[in-house]
């Protein structure tokens, strides 16, 4: 039996549930998620302006931690986002999505970011997965979710009205994390200098949480005056500036070899191989940097098809479970929870570098135990199903005869389901 | 919902969060009786648990009965683990049957539990105790982990899941770093992590937070207390697992059984003065070997050990008739041969204890005829 099917359930969207279709032809129906839309999925969706307005009261009202209203709408819109991944259709999209946001990670460990988290992902990310990447860098660089979390809100032009009337000043953070982690990489040869002309050419770029409209704004009176030298080339002042900025970082040969590589260590290999990092990049190149056609011809490596080369990071391996019994609403899991126990908590990664997306970093012996007893834990909710079966829907002949026999000779059905979901051939993908 | 049900509720979220990997399932039913059924799920080696020393045919199959064996009555010994079961033998409030089997012949776990918890040689879409429960006349029912055949059924079910991590048993634990043992990323992890956790060198009980509340006297506690409360319910049934030793059994099963003895004298603590209108059927889907095989663990079997327990139970005895263990005693020349049908110990607890009647029990277990109510074993 082929293993394309269930490998591309895997590899490319979050495991397959028993009611899912096998694909007759495993790339067409990635490729066909592309260009899908996605589900509706909130009664209310997440938005900036909302976020905002949260994000205003508990600044007045000055809640306990972990208490506000910020942090509500992020406990009930991260549910909602986190749910769809058990249902939706277009499982590669998401995972799309999820490995932008992870590329431009925005992290609850900045408390603030709670309020605009969801919005962030539904309005920078989203949007974007298979269109031009300077848009979604744009998008991701406007939004106050990154401007609060990489701290520009409050950058101040040493040299600008606001710099030369009060005390604050100039902050890197977003500058240089544009360069090194979202754009052209620490190895693309820029300099302090740089980094600091980035961030005055970004000077401005804040939000508005006060007054109307909430959301992104440009505070001229806090903008660095002056054109300025990036990486060789001349940016003018003013937020034409920043704009023609970005889209120049975000079209650099260096820009399409980092995300290149990043693209194929997350979804093929550990250690991508440079012929497939140079396929991917010729995509971004040729296309002028889109993100569809770089995830095309993803598809399309040969080496994608080899199964079982990723380990599942714990939201992969805890989504492809529950997706493994398609369980109803009432009866799964609070998928957050989960996310927590198993060390990955829904956009809470320790640093602007995001979730880190290799075997080695996953694998400790803690976390992997950890993963069994979840798995034990979570397999009582197999009931009467004959875990076989499942576990036939789930992997077909990905399921290793070892594995199978070893479910055959298990105490329990719901042994024997944990032994399929902390079988290796269940944990890779 | 009713009040008494809301208090079970209630009761069982205060009580156990942190959950373990044991579960448990309540009912509510009329009267002041109580009736818990412990399932042990990957069955447990009845010769193990009941060491029948003083048949000449023991030795030859398992060796030297343990030291420290806890004797009954100078042909019997319970398991060195047991000591909380062998007090309350003593005290005449524990019953064990030996040489016991349901009305199949299979040695499949999953459908021996299934025909276990259906009651039959088949497998139906509900429980036993579910139309035991049904047939009190019992407005419908509480809450459960996830809720076992056993109690699944006509009888209305509202089911519950806490959060929480369970602890696999040794074996499972032993199983899964088997499969993982030839992945290099994954194997290494496992092994070490278990090291880790002291399960190489260690069994679960011995270990410094065995007793914690992640644990089945935990929840054997919890249910205690919930089946005491004057409005709470009168059905409850457990899970416990570990009992599928093919390896190293002697190391494997101290564990499961220091759990389960653990957890029966929780039982008893919590139910304080209800012990008295309590009786506590426990029982496994078969038995194994009677023969060691190459791994000093047995295999699946056919006839094991049930216990009753409780303040009604005509105890400090062990009901068997005992089919021996030697030359040509053994069933298919390989496991103990069961001699009394599980079915009629449950109908003659069923019987009376909860008071239910011939024609009851027919629907309770459909086409068990053969097996009539064992008397003399409760009142």
């Amino acid at each position: 039996m082929d293993t394309a099917p269930l490998h591309a359930m895997a590899r490319f969207g979050l495991g397959r549930r028993p009611s899912d279709p096998l694909p007759a032809d495993p790339s067409g129906w990635l490729l066909g998620q592309l260009r899908a839309a996605d589900a509706p999925r909130f009664d209310t969706p997440p938005s900036t302006a909302s976020g905002l307005a949260a994000l205003n009261a508990d600044r007045t009202e000055r809640p306990e931690p972990g208490k506000g209203k910020g942090r509500a709408l992020f406990v009930a819109e991260s549910t909602v986002t986190l749910e769809h991944a058990l249902t939706t259709a277009t499982p590669f999209r998401e995972r799309l999505v999820w490995f932008w946001t992870n590329h431009f990670t925005v992290s609850l460990r900045r408390g603030e970011c709670a309020s605009v988290a969801c919005a962030f992902v539904e309005e920078a990310i989203r949007p974007h997965v298979a269109g031009p990447f300077s848009a979604m860098l744009l998008a991701v660089a406007r939004h106050p979710a990154m401007l609060l979390y990489l701290d520009n809100a409050g950058s101040v032009g040493p040299n600008s009205a606001a710099g030369q009337a009060g005390r604050r000043g100039l902050n890197e953070n977003l500058a240089r994390e544009c360069l090194e982690l979202h754009t052209v990489g620490a190895g693309a040869g820029y300099s302090q200098a740089d980094v600091t002309s980035l961030a005055r050419i970004l000077t401005g770029w804040s939000i508005e949480v006060r007054g109307l409209p909430k959301g992104f704004v440009y505070r001229s009176r806090a903008h660095e005056p002056g054109a300025l030298m990036l990486m060789g080339r001349r940016f003018p002042e003013g937020e034409e500036g920043g704009r023609a900025a970005l889209q120049f970082l975000a079209e650099h040969p260096a820009a399409y070899r980092f995300l290149a590589t990043k693209m194929v260590r997350h979804f093929v290999s550990d250690t991508p191989a440079p012929a497939d990092i140079r396929r991917i990049e010729a995509a971004l190149r040729d296309s002028g940097g889109d993100l569809g056609v770089a995830a095309a011809a993803l598809v399309r490596l040969e080496s994608a098809w080899q199964p079982g080369t990723k380990l599942r990071s714990p939201r992969d391996f805890a989504i492809a479970a529950v997706r493994a019994l398609d369980l109803p609403p009432t009866e799964r899991p609070s998928i957050p929870a989960v996310l927590r126990v198993l060390g990955e908590p829904f956009m809470n990664a320790p640093a602007p570098n995001g979730w880190p997306d290799m075997a080695a970093d996953w694998s400790t012996p803690e976390s992997m135990v950890r993963r069994i007893d979840w798995a034990n834990a979570f397999a009582q909710r197999l009931g009467s199903r004959d875990p076989v079966e499942v576990a036939d829907l789930a992997l077909g002949p990905m399921l290793r005869s070892a594995t199978l026999d070893a479910m055959r000779r298990a105490g329990s059905r719901r042994d024997a389901f944990t032994l399929m979901l902390t079988s290796p051939e269940f944990q890779r993908r | 919902m009713n009040i008494a049900r809301r208090s079970v509720l209630s009761g069982l979220t205060a009580v156990a969060a942190g959950w373990g990997g044991a579960s448990l399932a309540l009912a509510a039913a009329p009267g002041e009786k109580r009736f818990v059924v412990i399932l042990q799920r990957g069955a447990m080696d009845g010769l193990a648990a009941i060491v029948p020393h003083g048949d000449s045919g023991y030795t030859a199959l398992r060796g030297a009965p343990p030291d420290g064996l806890l004797d009954l009555d100078g042909f019997y010994g319970l398991h060195p683990a047991l000591t909380g079961m062998h007090a309350l033998y003593k005290a005449g409030s524990v019953l064990p049957i030996h040489a016991v089997a349901g009305p199949y012949r299979v040695r499949s776990h999953f459908e021996a539990q299934d025909y276990l918890e259906s009651g039959t040689d088949h497998r139906l879409t509900s429980g036993w105790l579910n139309r035991t429960v049904a047939a009190m006349g019992a407005d419908a029912l509480a809450v459960g982990v996830s809720l076992p055949l056993l109690l699944r059924g006509e009888a209305a079910v509202a089911n519950w899941a806490p959060q929480g991590m369970a602890e696999p048993a040794p074996n499972l634990y032993a199983a899964i770093a088997a499969l993982n043992a030839s992945d290099s990323t994954i194997g290494p992890a496992i092994a070490a992590g278990l090291k880790e956790r002291g399960f190489i060198h260690r069994t679960p009980m011995d270990r410094p937070d065995a007793t914690d509340r992640n644990s089945f006297p935990a929840l054997a506690a919890a249910a205690g207390a919930m089946l005491r409360a004057p409005d709470g319910p009168r059905i409850a049934a457990m899970e416990i697992g570990g009992w599928d030793t093919h390896a190293f059994q002697a190391t494997r099963l101290v564990g499961p059984l220091k759990q389960l003895d653990a957890g029966l004298v929780a039982l008893k603590t919590a139910l304080a003065d209800k012990w008295q209108q309590t009786v506590v059927l426990v029982m496994t889907e078969f038995g194994r070997t009677a023969r060691l095989n190459g791994t000093a663990g047995t295999d699946h079997g056919t006839a094991g050990v049930a216990f009753l327990l409780g303040g009604p139970v005509r105890g400090g005895r062990v009901q068997a008739d005992w089919p021996g263990l030697g030359a040509g005693q053994l069933f298919e020349d390989r496991d103990l041969a069961p001699t009394t049908d599980l079915r009629a110990v449950a109908k003659g607890v069923l019987s009376a204890h909860l008071g239910l009647s011939a024609s009851v029990l027919d629907r309770v277990f459909p086409g068990s005829g053969s097996a009539s109510p064992m008397l003399q074993l409760v009142g």
